[in-house]
């Protein structure tokens, strides 16, 4: 934290602090709902409106946006 | 190659219920095959869990082979070591869940979350190996002073976070504190702390919520609003 901040940092750090607004999944339900969450996103349905509260939780929860990207990034090299 | 022992204590393992669900009657061919397999008994179960095994081992391979691309903490070790371990714990979580699997996704994807669950955790915890974890903020304080810009680029965001400091000296916990400044401010893994702090991802990431909603609660106190701050960039 002693080098200096990249421009937009100051607004991402306040956003980080002070987390997503409205309410979100915990990350127990956030890992319950992982799997139907990101194949309804590579079937371009509507993920977020049939599993309200988890894009809150991944906006705030960056180990779990880790494990999202990571699952995406998994099933997107399957072949076929 | 380490051997973790599947075909005695993971391969016993338990299951956590005997029952294929009914749900699964809408589910894909494939995951229904899976479970019925599975559920089976003797060598047919056995197959299918060392099937199963193989798959978890191919998933943990995959996202250790993406962190240590991507992370400049992650030098040596033996991955593969760590491949084996992520699948074989994954492979107990999910024997033993496997009642609790509802069919709404396939039941591949449904198991490679358990294994790179498992992964990016074991990644994360040797990343973090003999390294002290910081639970204080002590040159934080500077961001709000040191990135101040013209009043049109960010005086509000300055004026935000200065309020936001001020609340977490003031208005959270000591617990509260250290587990956001450590988690949000020092970019320590949720999994990490809370296998030092022997509690629970989930148990951290709750306080962590909880001393969000008293820093908002804060700043509406004092008359400052985030959602206009959030509009405007």
């Amino acid at each position: 934290m002693s080098a200096p901040l990249p421009p937009d940092e100051p607004g991402r750090l306040l956003a980080r602090l002070t987390g997503p607004p409205g309410p979100e999944l915990s990350c127990e339900e956030c890992f319950e709902q992982l799997d139907r969450y990101v194949e309804l996103e590579l079937t371009s349905s509507d993920a977020d409106a049939a599993i309200p509260g988890m894009q809150a939780h991944l906006e705030g929860c960056s180990a779990c946006a880790e494990d999202r990207e990571s699952l995406r990034a998994l099933l997107l090299s399957e072949p076929g | 190659m380490a051997s973790h022992g599947l075909t005695t204590s993971v391969q016993r393992a338990p299951m956590s219920s005997p029952v294929i669900p009914a749900a699964l009657a809408s589910s894909d061919r494939e995951s229904r095959v899976w479970l019925e397999r599975l559920h089976a008994s003797g060598s047919e179960r056995d197959a299918a869990v060392t099937e199963l095994h193989a798959l978890l081992l191919r998933t943990a391979r995959f996202e250790i082979a993406r962190r240590y691309a991507t992370s400049a903490h992650l030098r040596g070790g033996d991955t593969d070591d760590l491949a084996q371990q992520s699948a074989d714990d994954a492979l107990v979580a999910i024997l033993g869940k496997l009642g609790n699997f509802r069919g709404v996704s396939r039941f591949t994807t449904w198991a490679y979350k358990f294994a790179l669950f498992e992964a990016a955790a074991n990644v994360r915890k040797r990343a973090w190996q003999r390294r002290e974890i910081p639970l204080t903020a002590e040159t934080w304080p500077l961001f709000a002073d040191e990135h101040r810009r013209t009043p049109e680029e960010g005086a509000e965001t300055t004026e935000l976070l200065a309020a936001v400091q001020q609340g977490i000296e003031q208005d959270l916990s000591t617990h509260q504190r250290e587990v956001l400044v450590a988690i949000v401010l020092n970019d320590v893994p949720i999994d990490v702390l809370a296998e030092r702090l022997n509690t629970t991802r989930g148990a951290l990431y709750k306080t962590v919520h909880d001393a969000r909603q008293k820093l908002r609660a804060a700043l509406t106190a004092r008359g400052l609003s985030l959602e206009d701050q959030r509009s405007s960039t």
